[in-house]
């Protein structure tokens, strides 16, 4: 166990060391050129030059990579070039926000798809499994936006149950106040590919024979359901939630730009409208981080949600 | 001789006609595949500028409501001050202006102002400009599904090229692509995306795209491409030892065409399943991406910055637009769902 995650955490260096170099030259190759971005439209040649150095932007690239390096370690990135808001205090007071409006969207997420696509799996073929699904199909092809822009239309404006944006400083004005309708609407919204999803792994484990032999020797329907069928299910839904997972440290952008939620994916389109490139740069590279970290605890924990799993 | 006993043996459909057989007898798929086609010819149209040519065209009231809700009658209009009655007193004996108020109306006569008869409903409503909605829709049904289609286009091409070479090759190549792909899936997508937007946004490519339709393409397909790859890459790891390649590779074929002319035309079902899924998605992240601000730029109408309108209209009671941009999404983006089904069963009927 221990050896497996020594070796694993080794073989994330590389494609680390890659994330820098994509983004690194990805910015430096196709951006455009940060003393001009920073200076504004009205410098001087000698303003822009004495940017230049104090970004070591005189230096040769090695130079610059390794400074780029250097910055992702200490945790350093300096300041925001259009707020000169320091960029860990960015991290720092938007992620709150962010994981207050994700937090209880994950764990209601996978809590009702779970039971949802149990549910319509139980009854699959039937009337209902049918309906459902087209149902699914046709909501799905709806995009996001629209949802948001009507959910927040109907219940904000016209019937007035929810604010229609706002944020306090109080988690738990927050929680009661700003964050429902927000929660709710994604929630609904996600619900019907995750239903989906969820179907086809129980689906998967109901056709097994051990469902079929629990059923011969007379076991309770509920236990089979809940007990083995959801247990031998959990690993295609352990990775489903993995994957989401890093996701909860972005937000839902979109979210976060309609109910003007100050969390970090507003932060990260606000930055990109003004090229801000230190803040995208820092939330790209800690987030891909982040996502090999969840991707190997998973793994982990595969072991412990399934003793037959053995981690090479 | 031997051309008489090929005329001999019984002709077995190949593997494109036998599938077009499996779909005609889907009726879902049908349908799908009929309501696609008219949402591509309608674009073929309105790209060669037969239709919605005009969308531009300011030709009706402001927020003319759709011919079913009919002319909205207006309260505060109707409530239009009288003038005060006065005489106008003569000023032209101190007026400076006086001596050249002929000679300016005599200007003014020469040019015409026509005046244009402004509708006060249209078919679909008008926007807030009062240009037509059902134009906008139509012409924005043009991008966005031009934009999904080149960019998957492109995402398929990047993808099938490196899973060719990644798959067929392996060794260095292909633990070099690998790391490529680990780095690449390992960044959250939104994030990349985001990414190549903010440098396509301000860096020196942006004088060369300008603002148009092909920065958003880029970021779809050089952010898109990795789950083609993935896919491409096993079907040529299952296929390279094959007897067939084998073969081919007795008789001298070349690495090229050992990759593209024998074994791609056996794995093009998987590359035109992937194709059309990517269609769906790229259309649906190209709507969020015009909707932010980093899709298409501003002379250009797409679903996805015709619903960013909508959102501020909806509050003012005008629901025609967003209305007639969701039914024309929803209704392509499950007509070619359905379709990308039917083309899947069709073409490998052991995966049902």
């Amino acid at each position: 166990m221990f050896s497996y995650i020594v070796r694993r955490v080794l073989q994330m260096i590389p494609t680390l060391v890659g994330v820098v170099l994509l983004i690194f030259f990805l910015f430096k190759w196709f951006g455009g050129d940060p003393a001009e971005i920073m200076a504004g439209q009205s410098a001087t040649a000698a303003q822009i030059a004495s940017i230049r150095m104090q970004l070591g932007l005189d230096q040769p690239v090695t130079t610059q990579l390794w400074i780029f390096f250097k910055q992702i370690f200490t945790f350093d990135w300096g300041k925001s070039w259009t707020t000169n808001e320091s960029i860990s205090s960015i991290f720092a007071t938007r992620l709150p926000a962010t994981l207050t409006i994700m937090l209880p969207i994950l764990v209601l997420e996978i809590g009702l798809a779970v039971v949802a696509g149990m549910a319509v799996a139980y009854v699959r073929g039937s009337l209902t499994d049918r309906v459902i699904m087209m149902i699914t199909t046709v909501a799905l092809s709806i995009s996001l936006l629209v949802y948001i822009v009507v959910g927040q239309y109907v219940f904000g404006f016209l019937l007035g149950w929810f604010p229609v944006q706002g944020w306090s400083n109080s988690l738990w004005n927050n929680l009661v106040t700003y964050a429902p309708l927000p929660i709710l609407l994604y929630v609904l919204v996600s619900l019907a590919p995750q239903t989906r999803l969820y179907r086809s792994f129980f689906l998967d484990e109901m056709g097994h024979d051990y469902v079929r032999t629990a059923r011969a020797k007379g076991v309770a329907e509920k236990t089979i359901l809940f007990k083995h069928v959801l247990r031998n299910a959990m690993i295609p839904i352990l990775t489903n939630v993995a994957t989401q997972l890093p996701g909860i440290f972005i937000g839902s952008f979109l979210i976060e730009h309609f109910f003007s939620i100050p969390g970090l994916g507003r932060e990260v389109i606000v930055a990109i409208s003004r090229s801000d490139y230190p803040v995208i740069q820092a939330v790209t590279v800690y987030l891909a981080a982040l996502t090999m970290v969840t991707n190997l605890v998973t793994d982990v924990l595969y072991k412990f949600v399934d003793p037959r799993v053995v981690l090479k | 001789m031997s051309a008489t006993v090929i005329q001999e043996l019984p002709h077995s459909p190949g593997v494109w006609a036998s599938a077009w057989k499996r779909l005609k007898n889907d009726r879902v798929g049908m349908v799908a595949l009929a309501i696609t086609l008219v949402f591509i010819s309608m674009v073929a149209l309105a790209q060669l500028g037969w239709i919605a040519k005009d969308w531009q065209k300011e030709v009706g009231a402001a927020f003319a409501p759709p011919h079913i809700v009919g002319k909205i009658v207006d309260g505060s209009t109707t409530a239009v001050v009288e003038g005060t009655a006065g005489t106008n007193v003569d000023l032209s004996d101190v007026d400076p202006l006086a001596p050249r108020y002929k000679e300016w109306f005599e200007a003014a006569s020469k040019v015409k102002t026509a005046t244009v008869i402004k509708a006060d409903t249209l078919i679909f409503g008008g926007d807030q400009l009062g240009r037509d909605v059902l134009s906008k829709v139509v012409k924005g049904a043009q991008v966005s599904i031009t934009v999904g289609l080149i960019a998957a286009l492109l995402a398929t091409f990047i993808g099938t090229v490196l899973g060719a070479i990644g798959g067929y090759f392996g060794g260095k190549a292909g633990d070099f692509l690998e790391w490529v792909y680990n780095v690449f899936t390992s960044i959250p997508y939104i994030l990349l995306m985001f990414s190549v937007a903010a440098v396509l946004k301000s860096g020196p490519l942006a004088n060369v795209l300008g603002s148009g339709v092909w920065t958003v393409i880029i970021i779809l397909s050089v952010v898109g491409w990795t789950g083609i790859y993935r896919l491409v890459r096993a079907e040529y790891i299952k296929h390279r030892s094959r007897e067939y390649v084998r073969a081919a590779e007795a008789i001298g074929a070349s690495h090229a065409s050992r990759m593209f002319a024998h074994i791609l035309p056996n794995i093009s079902h998987v590359v035109l399943v992937q194709l059309s899924l990517h269609v769906v998605s790229f259309i649906k992240a190209e709507v969020i991406l015009s909707f932010l601000g980093l899709g298409v730029p501003i002379d250009m109408v797409s679903w996805g910055t015709m619903l960013s309108e909508a959102q501020n209209e909806l509050v003012q009671g005008k629901w025609w637009q967003l209305v007639a941009a969701t039914a024309f999404m929803a209704t392509f983006v499950t007509a070619f769902a359905l379709l990308t089904d039917a083309l899947r069963d069709a073409l490998d009927p052991k995966l049902r």
